[in-house]
């Protein structure tokens, strides 16, 4: 019985490492083609090699959008390796597990493998601390998902490709006031998450400018929690008529389900770009009318969106939500700025110690430059400021039929 | 009248921690030792009942008699097959050859294997969330509709009942019960008496672990978002319940899982939503320096 079960973990763990080793491929193909001496195998020789390094969570609790903003952007390099231009692009993405302290060992990993460019991080908390470091070394940063302004703040090297948390939240809130959808509204936000505090507040403060009245304000202390059926008797009771929730999708989820089967609770639905993912949790009939704040839509015709959701179903086995989306853009707008970089070549010539520093001064001034825009599958002429802030139109869907339609 | 639905829902929440309180409890009471993979386990058996249910489910005729029981009843079963095989396998291979090693080395010990758990689980079955389908639907609404308590509640007060009864029945009365006893006293003297202090201890987790996969179901029927890290913070809230009515006594477990739910649920009702867990864990502290012992935990003659 004892050499039985020996047996058995024992091939419970060549399964398991068999599993991680695989996993560790995907994340690292960039990484080792690049280190038999940069000479690009992508069929350029004379190519310009860039490597771009990623962190966000693989593992822990947030590991869903670390994965999804890994793979989004493994796409975007491949298909830029492949197009076989000047510029070929190598991509490591390290492991963060949406720890502020592993976010700045996974950042020195990084740095030791001569990185250039900073793609990271997916969550808030980790990429200030990432951020003040790149900042210091100058590297040049663009995260695809960390909205918060501390993220930006009085740093010049750091961008964002996703919306402010207070902008967010002013957008909902004239979104709601314009479209007329209700004059009385609850919030339901995460106080121990600097994102949902973020939009909650800024939505909040601007609603009275456009003629909401907030009838409560209700929190709850992490995405962990599972009951919330107190909050929503709140916003019931005090007659809600809209439920704003600028969460993530796992706490929502559990929200629409009490709020349907425990209180008979039917108000509009409201959610923020964390709500994406949604339709993957929840059943058709609890998620119908939920309206989102997204900038990108998996089920849109548009060309260039079918033809990632394509790739990205046929890789992963899973629809893309924002945060592929995002890290998609990210590597395709760093592809552009450095095609607009006129003295490349001679950054790429230099050691790495100063090539950083001279592709980041590069790239802050393309991507603060007046005649700078992207269009890519989260938005179309997007331009940033020099506070590293985005601008791009916002979108609204609601949920019908198990899918996003635009509004 | 929210008197009562806040009420229901502390019942609710707290029927989960106590469910999962029991396992953690009687694994303490005789094997001497805190598994903290304890919410590991009930997260693997959710994710065995989800797949066993999603499997069926579509061979099943759709609206029969058997599609509506068959994929619940064998979603469950085998789940507690699996926990039950899961939880001799992690004791034989990461508690047994620690059984003289002191307890500060076993605890670490679980907690690695509630790492390994979680990684694992989302290595086989990825990051995202899945929507696990309650295995009893439906709610009694009475009050007009302001007042509904759902059947998974009723079924998890039901079944938390029915475990406890059976737990001190089972230890109570009969020979490996007398045994489970006999090694929670004192294990060297247990094996000079002629007790197989290895085997007993085993029977010991394969029991707790089939309760986790019961707890699992439970759970994920009521709370339906289901992850590799879903057993964690629950499995946390329910050591802290078991503490709370006693560590080692099984009704005190049922009681200390309840009252936590319906303090949690009361303090976010009537005082205040951000700092819910902080009264409830200053209940615990009050109670504890009263009652260094929990608050049954001296009234139970023998602990198991």
């Amino acid at each position: 019985m004892k050499k039985f079960l020996a047996m058995l973990m024992a091939a419970a763990m060549v399964f398991g490492a068999a599993a991680c080793s695989s996993g560790n491929n995907t994340g690292n193909n960039g990484g080792n083609a690049g280190n038999d001496g940069g000479s690009g195998d992508a069929g350029n020789d004379g190519a310009i090699v860039i490597r771009i390094g990623g962190i966000g969570p693989r593992t822990g609790d947030t590991a869903m959008y670390g994965l999804a903003t890994e793979r989004g952007a493994q796409i975007a390099v491949d298909e830029i390796n492949a197009l076989g231009g000047d510029i070929q692009l190598e991509y490591r993405f390290e492991d963060d597990t949406g720890v502020a302290e592993t976010a700045v060992s996974a950042y020195n990993t990084l740095k030791d493998w001569d990185v250039d460019v900073i793609y990271g991080c997916t969550t808030t908390a980790p990429c200030v601390s990432v951020a003040a470091e790149t900042y210091a070394d100058r590297y040049f940063q663009l995260t695809p998902s960390a909205s918060s302004t501390d993220v930006t703040a009085d740093k010049d090297n750091v961008f964002q490709m996703c919306f402010t948390d207070p902008g967010q939240g002013v957008t909902a809130a004239d979104y709601v006031a314009e479209n007329g959808l209700a004059t009385k509204v609850g919030v339901i936000y995460n106080n121990g998450d600097a994102y949902s505090t973020g939009i909650a507040q800024g939505f909040i403060a601007h609603a009275p400018e456009v003629g909401l009245e907030v009838v409560t304000e209700q929190t709850f202390p992490d995405d962990s929690n599972t009951d919330f059926t107190v909050q929503l008797t709140a916003c019931r009771d005090a007659g809600a008529e809209l439920v704003f929730m600028p969460i993530y999708y796992t706490p929502a989820a559990l929200i629409l389900n009490q709020a349907k089967n425990q209180l008979n609770y039917s108000p509009l639905f409201f959610g923020g770009d964390g709500m994406d993912g949604i339709l993957g949790v929840v059943d058709e009939s609890l998620a119908k009318g939920l309206m989102l704040l997204t900038p990108f839509n998996a089920s849109s015709t548009e060309e260039a969106t079918a033809n990632f959701v394509a790739k990205y179903e046929a890789d992963y086995g899973e629809t893309p939500n924002q945060f592929a989306a995002d890290g998609y853009d990210c590597v395709y707008a760093i592809y552009q700025a450095l095609q607009q970089i006129d003295n490349l070549a001679e950054i790429a010539a230099m050691d790495p110690a100063e090539r950083h520093t001279a592709l980041c001064d590069a790239l802050v001034s393309v991507f603060t430059s007046p005649d700078f825009s992207f269009s890519g599958i989260t938005g179309s002429g997007m331009t940033w400021g020099t506070n590293g802030e985005v601008t791009k139109d916002p979108m609204v869907v609601v949920v019908e039929g198990g899918a996003y339609v635009t509004q | 009248m929210s008197f009562l639905s806040y009420l229901i829902t502390g019942i609710s929440l707290g029927s989960i921690y106590a469910i999962i309180a029991l396992g953690y409890t009687m694994v303490y009471g005789i094997a001497k030792m805190l598994n903290f993979a304890h919410g590991d386990v009930i997260m693997v058996g959710a994710y065995v009942c989800f797949f066993a249910m999603a499997g069926l489910s579509g061979q099943m005729e759709a609206g029969s008699l058997a599609a509506a029981v068959v994929p619940q009843v064998a979603g469950v079963l085998l789940a507690m097959v699996v926990c039950t095989i899961l939880g001799v396998v992690i004791e034989g291979l990461a508690y047994k050859p620690l059984r003289q090693a002191p307890s500060l080395a076993v605890l670490i010990t679980a907690i690695g294997v509630s790492w390994f758990l979680q990684n694992a689980a989302q290595l086989l079955w990825g990051a995202a969330p899945k929507n696990f389908t309650s295995i009893v639907s439906g709610a009694v609404s009475l009050a007009d509709g302001t007042l509904n308590i759902s059947y998974v509640t009723m079924l998890t007060v039901v079944t938390c009942l029915v475990i406890m009864v059976g737990l001190t029945t089972f230890i109570g009365k009969g020979k490996m019960g007398k045994a489970m006893r006999a090694c929670s006293e004192d294990k060297a003297a247990a094996q000079l008496m002629g007790i197989n202090v290895n085997a007993t201890i085993s029977v010991t987790f394969a029991i707790g672990s089939a309760l986790a996969a019961v707890a699992g179901v439970l759970m994920c029927s009521a709370y339906p978002t289901l992850m590799p890290t879903t057993g964690a913070l629950p499995g946390i809230k329910a050591f802290t319940a078991a503490v709370f009515g006693g560590i080692g006594s099984i009704p005190g477990a049922f009681l200390g899982g309840l009252l936590l739910g319906i303090i949690e649920t009361f303090t976010k009702a009537y005082i205040s939503t951000d700092l819910s867990d902080a009264i409830v864990f200053l209940v615990l502290i009050v109670v504890l320096l009263v009652k260094p012992s929990g608050l049954l935990g001296r009234f139970v003659p023998e602990k198991v």
